[in-house]
């Protein structure tokens, strides 16, 4: 009895390992290949957007597939940790040099404001279901990504000066300094991310996330996935765990928009980085990789990300190639049919039916 | 003092009255029946027990405390588990876990420690799995601890969810049509596993059923509902010879 115990519990552990694993030997990989040289710099370019789509699939399913509510509004978390990650690396450049120590503090801030929105969203939003969750979280992302762009906010020495207007209307002394300019965002934030820092993020949200999951905290909130009404015949309190899920994945987001914003020179709210568009482009990872599947958001969002790249040379054909993946992967991935061939043929199987067979002998 | 009180409870859904001028008393350790016919208002009561809905009017007494309108939550800890008449199981857990999320609130650490994994998390996982193991035992469904809940043939998801109520460690037990979509023999050996969670855990116990042998079998009082109000109650022979509760099942 115990050890069927332990063997359950090993088997968990093995396939988290294997999900580090995975990570961190694409890292050595990519690594060995540039140093060789072999690797594209628009190749090079895509890798931190690519470390920091894996951390939103992976918070993205958080939510979705952990704690089962549908969300639109991720890239509007993103939103929030970018800019207020930014502002902040921004405003200490002078006075943090050292951009180890900032960065990590950038990093902080920008978790902390993406699950304050995350908190004040939630709140409200989570009392509804289903679609209405979808669309009030649908409409908060653009509410975000609109509002960023009314901002300018500038420094002179008398301090802080805001506007919901224009830059002039701040009134800044002439030696003054802009730093969220509106539509044109925040320009000049220090370079602080790079592939090794995405990568480590990449863990420490794994980290978070599973260990969630396999906890006290993640069997509660998979339970209220699972069956409301039994969660709570059993003692199990709905609006806190549903609200602690989408904190928490809200705050990873808010950690993907630091990466990604110190990645760029100019960091400007548009439709294609922080609209609607890049939230479904989120979901899309989660789906196609597994509703819940960890693993499968992570490979997802990389295949999903690489595949429009590789394609390139494809021209016309690319994005009706982009389209057939995406449907087949649906079929083979979410569809009956296809779980039942992912079962039949799974590697795992056959290599137990050989086992099986070995141990009749 | 009796374990349960309920007096005059009653419910309208619009102009349905389900449940009328209800009133039942349950000492501690009693093994009670509550029957009717389809749509008398049984699971109604249930509900109202365990605050899915809130009476209209009445007053329901849990060791003299008074637990009229209060949250499904809060009941629950006051001390009333339940299962459901259509099995509410949490289908993609492991039948473990399912007893674990009963467990919830008898072993506690925080998210953080779980997160970071702190010694505490090792120490409270092992105690936790200790104790639902020793609960699956009891219903027998040790060996499927680690088999996703609805993969559990029928029979066995009605036992997990007794496990899993019995995990809330609860004074009192209702249970919504237990033997329902089992055979004659998995019935039986359901009643004895029901008086055995009624002696080995001295616990006390309130059930729905149709199956009228193991409502004789092992149901010392009765009572009897009909169009949500009470028909007769009594000694379970007695209440079972009554003519009007025969009319009432077969109908005139
Ligand atoms: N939420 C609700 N809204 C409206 N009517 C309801 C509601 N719940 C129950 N009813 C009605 O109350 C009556 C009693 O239902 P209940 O489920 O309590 O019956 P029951 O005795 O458990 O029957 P069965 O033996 O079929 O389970 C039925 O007429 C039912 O339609
Ligand atoms: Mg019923």
């Amino acid at each position: 009895m115990r050890q069927m115990n332990i063997k359950a519990l090993n088997k968990t552990t093995k396939s988290n390992i294997v999900t580090y694993g995975i990570v961190i030997l694409a890292y050595l990989i990519m690594e060995i290949l540039m140093r060789a040289g072999v690797v594209s710099s628009l190749l090079q370019g895509l890798l931190v957007p690519l470390c920091t789509y894996v951390i939103l699939a992976v918070s993205l399913n958080l939510t979705v597939g952990i704690s089962g509510e549908l969300s639109l509004g991720h890239a509007g978390f993103m939103c929030v940790g970018a800019f207020s990650s930014a502002f902040f690396s921004k405003c200490m450049q002078e006075v943090i040099p050292v951009s180890g120590i900032r960065f990590f503090l950038a990093i902080l801030i920008g978790a902390a404001f993406a699950a304050l929105f995350g908190v004040v969203v939630g709140i409200p939003v989570l009392r509804l279901r289903g679609d209405y969750l979808a669309i009030v979280t649908l409409a908060f992302g653009e509410i975000i990504k609109n509002v960023v762009n009314v901002i300018f906010l500038g420094k002179d020495s008398r301090g802080f000066h805001i506007s919901m207007k224009d830059a002039f209307s701040m009134g800044l002394e002439p030696e003054g300094e802009v730093i969220i300019n509106g539509p044109q965002g925040i320009t000049g934030t220090p370079n602080d991310s790079n592939f090794l820092v995405g990568i480590i993020l990449i863990l420490i949200t794994l980290f978070i996330v599973i260990n969630l999951v396999n906890s006290r905290t993640g069997r509660a909130i998979m339970a209220i996935r699972d069956n409301r009404i039994a969660a709570e015949s059993v003692g199990i309190h709905i609006t806190k765990y549903k609200l602690l899920a989408f904190t928490i994945s809200a705050s990873l987001a808010g950690v993907a928009g630091v990466l990604y914003a110190h990645n760029l020179s100019t960091l400007a709210a548009q439709s294609k980085n922080f609209g609607y568009n890049m939230s479904i482009m989120i979901l899309v990872f989660v789906v196609l990789g597994g509703i819940g599947n960890i693993r499968g958001s992570i490979i997802a969002a990389v295949v999903l990300t690489l595949l429009p790249e590789l394609l390139r040379s494809l021209n016309d054909y690319r994005m009706l190639m982009y389209a057939i993946v995406l449907i087949a992967t649906m079929i083979f991935t979410s569809s009956p049919g296809g779980q039942a061939f992912r079962e039949r043929y799974s590697l795992k199987r056959l290599i137990g039916q050989r086992k099986e067979t070995k141990e009749a002998e | 003092m009796a374990l349960l009180e309920v007096k005059e409870l009653g419910i309208s859904f619009g102009g349905l009255r389900a449940v009328d001028d209800f009133h039942m008393t349950i000492e501690q350790g009693q093994l009670y029946g509550l029957i009717g016919p389809n749509g008398a208002g049984k699971t109604t009561v249930f509900n109202l027990l365990t605050g899915v809905y809130k009476p209209t009017d009445g007053y329901i007494l849990l060791d003299g405390e008074n637990i009229t309108g209060k949250k499904t939550i809060e009941i629950n800890q006051h001390g009333i588990a339940r299962t459901f008449q259509n099995i509410r199981l949490f289908d993609e857990l492991t039948v473990l876990d399912n007893v674990k999320v009963g467990l919830h609130n008898h072993y506690s650490y925080s998210t953080l420690t779980g997160i970071l994994r702190l010694p505490k998390y090792y120490k409270i996982e092992k105690e936790m799995d200790a104790r639902a193991m020793e609960l699956l035992k009891v219903f027998d469904l040790d060996q499927e601890a680690d088999y996703k809940a609805s993969n559990l043939p029928y029979g066995k998801q009605r036992k997990l969810e007794i496990a899993r109520a019995l995990a809330t460690e609860p004074k009192l037990l209702l249970l919504d049509e237990p033997a329902a979509g089992m055979n004659p023999h998995e019935t039986q050996e359901l009643m004895k596993t029901i008086r055995f969670v009624r002696d080995e855990f001295h616990m006390t116990i309130l059930l729905i059923e149709h199956d009228m042998k193991l409502v004789s079998g092992i149901c010392e009082e009765l009572t009897v509902l009909n169009f949500g109000q009470i028909l007769t109650e009594g000694e379970t022979s007695t209440v079972l010879n009554d003519p009007k509760v025969i009319t009432a099942y077969l109908g005139e």
